[in-house]
């Protein structure tokens, strides 16, 4: 209801300014009948109204419109002339239109029957068919309805000044409530805060070294004053996300009938806001989603009976604020997407060849479908399906800075999640020094630093087949030197610090020689001579005035894939036969059996009460931090029998890891212990779901295999 | 390109700033100049273009200076500090580098000769016609031209091979 509300708002403050702008069209139209680009803009303003009441269900007013909007095609089109009769029709529309908006105003609806649309409705038509007028006495039974403070629009519509100039004016209303601001002056509004950040920050530094009390008292208030600035201006820009979610209802609405479907949206997070200009980039791919998560992801209900599932399907869109990022989720509950068929199309449209596709894990796979010229649909449907799609989904959300990507299991569903930042101008960041420049990295993509050459982390730096990678938690990270990577031939030799960065789902190490601090940068294009350049994002100025250059992870992150991506296999299948010494989870999965499993594959330990438990197809789920928690029971996987919760009934222990699918909890027993000791895996008990067995605490341990357990379950569904 | 391609007499402009590059005498039409600045604190772009020494900062804005030195494919040893002709082109501000500044000239009513066909072919692609003056040759230049560098395609990553891990 609040959201209709605000729509109806929204649609008030549009409609009584277009009403303005017809009064003057109008007028001016009177002057210069043939004008088409007049006619043009009074037709687009009440087919406007029109469309909008329409979709509001204000009845009356769509059909008074209506009739307006016939009228003004036939005037567009040439095949009726304006002359006096019909301008002052039209102004008597325009008067009319206003006093129903009055009244949806007042009582939210247009059945007021004080306001005459049906006979001036009729007056219109009646010009339309070219009908002579019944003698200009006739519609008078229009007249002694009018309301109150309108004028009286019968007379020679000459002065067509008059009608909107005493256009009733009652308490504060919507259209008086809010101040529409040109979107070129927010820009520059923006701009300005900009650099008047970037001058804070500037005499900030200097303060930091000045003597008198009363400069630095006055900076700091300065810098008070420009961040509550700064967040102010920023918030005038900002608009909630509800604009959009009120849209999808008729969108969805329309594409299921159109398509066979039976949904049920839910709309979450309508409060969330991000900038304007990124709600308007966001509009394209998200209905893009919306779209293809009806057409490809949610089966016909004749499918859905036949696989267990209710007949409607349901299509939920998430909004929230995560980590400094707007989080915008679209999940169905559809038949997923399955690896193997996508990867036969991938073959069979060439998006990969064979040889690729073999070496790919399943999620490489799923990936694909955000490579150009892949289309899952069956058949070339006009919703979606003409072979442009994911990409284009992903080249959009790129450009503005944010990631996409997809998380599905066969049989239940697909979540595609976007991020995307909250604004482009003024964003956190990182600073680091290297070959003398220094470099920002958004603070978005910043995962940790780790500083090299300290005690005991010397080894953990290891060159493979020519390169460099970092043990990280029993985790090989690549790392890439940023001097090499950008090309400026700088030498390695003293890079210390190794910065962990993130970009959709590659995650690496930029080696540099020194880290500034982090510092509010304010985003300024580059020119178009270096646009061409993916590894900047654009650049900054500094508080010395220099300018500096911004990162682009997703950009640098080719460097590190070609650089490194050969050794980390090799290096994994080393692992499996070798001794090593990482941390194990030690767990017991059915009385006094033992399993382990890697620390570093373990995100967190979880008890949850068995009565949370949900069925999602033939899986057992949790709802788990705003998401669901597929979850998987250790002991029958890895064959041996369930014997149920060995301690507390109502609880059940769970090891989440962070699988390549989204995360997994594991239901085991109960949690051991954890250790870190070398160990030698034999082959001893090595089946599906366990690497073999290794002696851990002086007790055989079975080493769980965590990626066979979660392709499983990625198989598992139908 | 060629002489032949402009026998359309090039409009002359007005007025023209003009600067010394290489020993050429060059000019812009002084409405594209909005400013000529003293050297600047430059920040290098790695992998950027061989044309564009660095970014500086122009009162809070961030601008490419391309080194017409480069452009043209002269010498590249010119002078250490190089001035600033900043213009704007296709509404993007650029710095033009140059060696010297020379006077606004008064072109009103002057007639520009094609460009010489003999002149090296990065020359040719910038300067849209010559006017012979008493004593030397002024060069028009064209600022879109001017500020257009190469695409940088051989700063790309070298891309993974087709169906590779991304």
């Amino acid at each position: 209801m609040d959201d209709d509300a605000e729509i109806v708002a929204e649609f008030l403050v549009e409609s009584h300014e277009n009403l303005d702008q017809l009064d003057r069209d109008l007028v001016a139209l009177e002057r210069d009948p043939g004008s088409r680009e007049l006619l043009s803009g009074v037709f687009r303003a009440i087919h406007t109204i029109k469309g909008t009441s329409g979709f509001l269900a204000l009845g009356r007013l769509e059909a008074l419109t209506h009739v307006g909007e016939n009228l003004l095609a036939r005037l567009r089109d040439g095949q009726l002339r304006l002359d006096t009769e019909i301008a002052g029709s039209l102004l008597r529309l325009v008067d009319t239109v206003r006093a129903l908006l009055a009244v949806i105003e007042r009582t939210g609806t247009d059945t007021d029957p004080s306001v005459p649309a049906e006979a001036v409705a009729e007056e219109l038509a009646r010009l339309l068919e070219g009908r002579p007028a019944p003698e200009a006495e006739e519609p008078d039974e229009a007249e002694p309805s009018e309301p109150s403070g309108q004028s009286e629009p019968r007379e020679e519509p000459a002065e067509p000044e008059q009608p909107s100039a005493d256009e009733p004016v009652g308490s504060p209303s919507v259209v008086d409530a809010s101040v529409r601001v040109d979107v070129d002056l927010l820009d520059s509004l923006v701009q300005m805060v900009g650099e008047l950040v970037l001058t804070r920050n500037q005499i900030l530094q200097r303060c930091d070294a000045a003597a008198d009390a009363e400069l630095v008292r006055a900076s700091q208030r300065l810098d008070l004053v420009a961040s509550e600035l700064q967040e102010g201006v920023m918030r005038t820009r900002m608009q909630p996300i509800g604009q959009v979610w009120a849209k999808m209802p008729r969108v969805v609405r329309d594409l299921a009938h159109q398509l066979g479907r039976e949904v049920e949206l839910r709309l979450e997070g309508h409060d969330t806001e991000l900038d304007r200009s990124l709600l308007d980039a966001l509009k394209g791919p998200l209905t893009h989603l919306v779209r293809n998560a009806l057409d490809h992801g949610i089966e016909p209900p004749e499918e859905r009976a036949a696989a267990g599932k209710g007949r409607a399907g349901t299509l939920a869109l998430r909004a929230f604020h995560e980590n400094g990022q707007v989080v915008v989720e679209v999940t169905d509950d559809g038949r997923g997407l399955d690896p193997a068929r996508i990867g036969r199309i991938a073959l069979d449209r060439e998006v990969v060849t064979a040889d690729a596709l073999r070496r790919m894990e399943p999620r490489e796979v799923l990936d694909l479908v955000f490579r150009p010229g892949f289309s899952t649909a069956r058949e070339v449907t006009n919703v979606s399906g003409r072979g442009v799609g994911m990409d284009v989904v992903r080249t959009n959300i790129d450009r503005i800075g944010g990631s996409v990507d997809l998380v599905s299991t066969p049989g239940a569903g697909t979540t595609v999640r976007v991020r995307i930042p909250l604004t482009l101008a003024i964003i956190p960041a990182l600073v680091v020094g290297e070959g003398g420049e220094r470099y920002a990295i958004p603070q978005a993509n910043l995962v940790e630093l780790v500083r090299l050459g300290g005690s005991g982390t010397e080894q953990d730096l290891e060159v493979v087949a020519g390169a460099p990678v970092l043990r990280l938690r029993g985790r090989l990270l690549p790392l890439v030197h940023l001097g090499r990577a950008l090309g400026a031939g700088t030498d390695a030799g003293d890079a210390v610090t190794v910065v962990v960065v993130q970009a959709d789902d590659v995650r690496f190490g930029l080696c540099v020689s020194e880290v500034h601090d982090t510092q509010e940068i304010v985003v300024k294009p580059i020119g178009r001579q270096l646009r061409g350049l993916p590894m900047y994002a654009g650049a900054t100025i500094m508080g010395d005035g220099r300018v500096a250059l911004i990162l682009d992870v997703a950009g640098l992150a080719p460097a590190a894939a070609t650089a490194t991506a050969p050794a980390v296999a090799a290096v994994e299948t080393d692992r499996r036969s070798a001794e090593d010494a990482e941390g194990l989870l030690v767990v017991e999965v059915a009385p006094g059996h033992r399993a382990a499993l890697p620390l570093a594959a373990v995100s967190r330990l979880e008890e949850l009460p068995t009565a949370t438990v949900e069925r999602a197809g033939p899986a057992d789920v949790v709802q788990y931090r705003d998401g669901i928690l597929p979850l998987l029971h250790l002991a029958p996987l890895i064959g041996l029998e369930d014997a149920g919760p060995a301690g507390r009934e109502d609880v059940l222990s769970v090891v989440v890891h962070d699988s390549w699918s989204g995360p997994v909890g594991i239901v085991i027993d109960r949690v051991l212990d954890v250790v870190e000791e070398r160990y030698v895996v034999t082959d001893v008990g090595r089946r599906a779901g366990v690497l073999g067995s290794a002696v851990v605490q002086g007790r055989v341990t079975e080493l769980v295999d965590l990626d066979v357990l979660v392709g499983q379950l990625a198989g598992a569904g139908r | 390109m060629t002489a032949a391609a402009a026998p359309a007499a090039t409009e002359v402009p007005d007025q023209v700033c003009t600067f010394r590059v290489d020993g050429l005498f060059l000019g812009i039409d002084v409405g594209q100049v909005q400013e000529v600045l003293r050297p600047q604190p430059m920040t290098p772009v790695p992998g950027a273009p061989d044309a564009v020494r660095g970014l500086i900062n122009l009162r809070g804005q961030i601008v490419a200076a391309v080194d017409l030195r480069r452009r043209l494919d002269l010498s590249a040893d010119g002078p250490e500090e190089r001035l600033n002709v900043v213009v704007t082109s296709r509404d993007e501000v650029v710095s033009l580098l140059v060696d010297d500044i020379g006077d606004v000239l008064d072109t009103r009513g002057a007639t520009a000769e094609p460009v010489p066909a003999n002149l090296p072919a990065a020359v040719q692609d910038v300067v849209t016609g010559a006017l012979p003056l008493p004593g030397s040759i002024l060069l028009l230049v064209d600022a879109d031209r001017a500020t257009e560098v190469p695409t940088p395609t051989d700063v790309r990553h070298p891309q993974p091979a087709d169906g590779g891990t991304p």
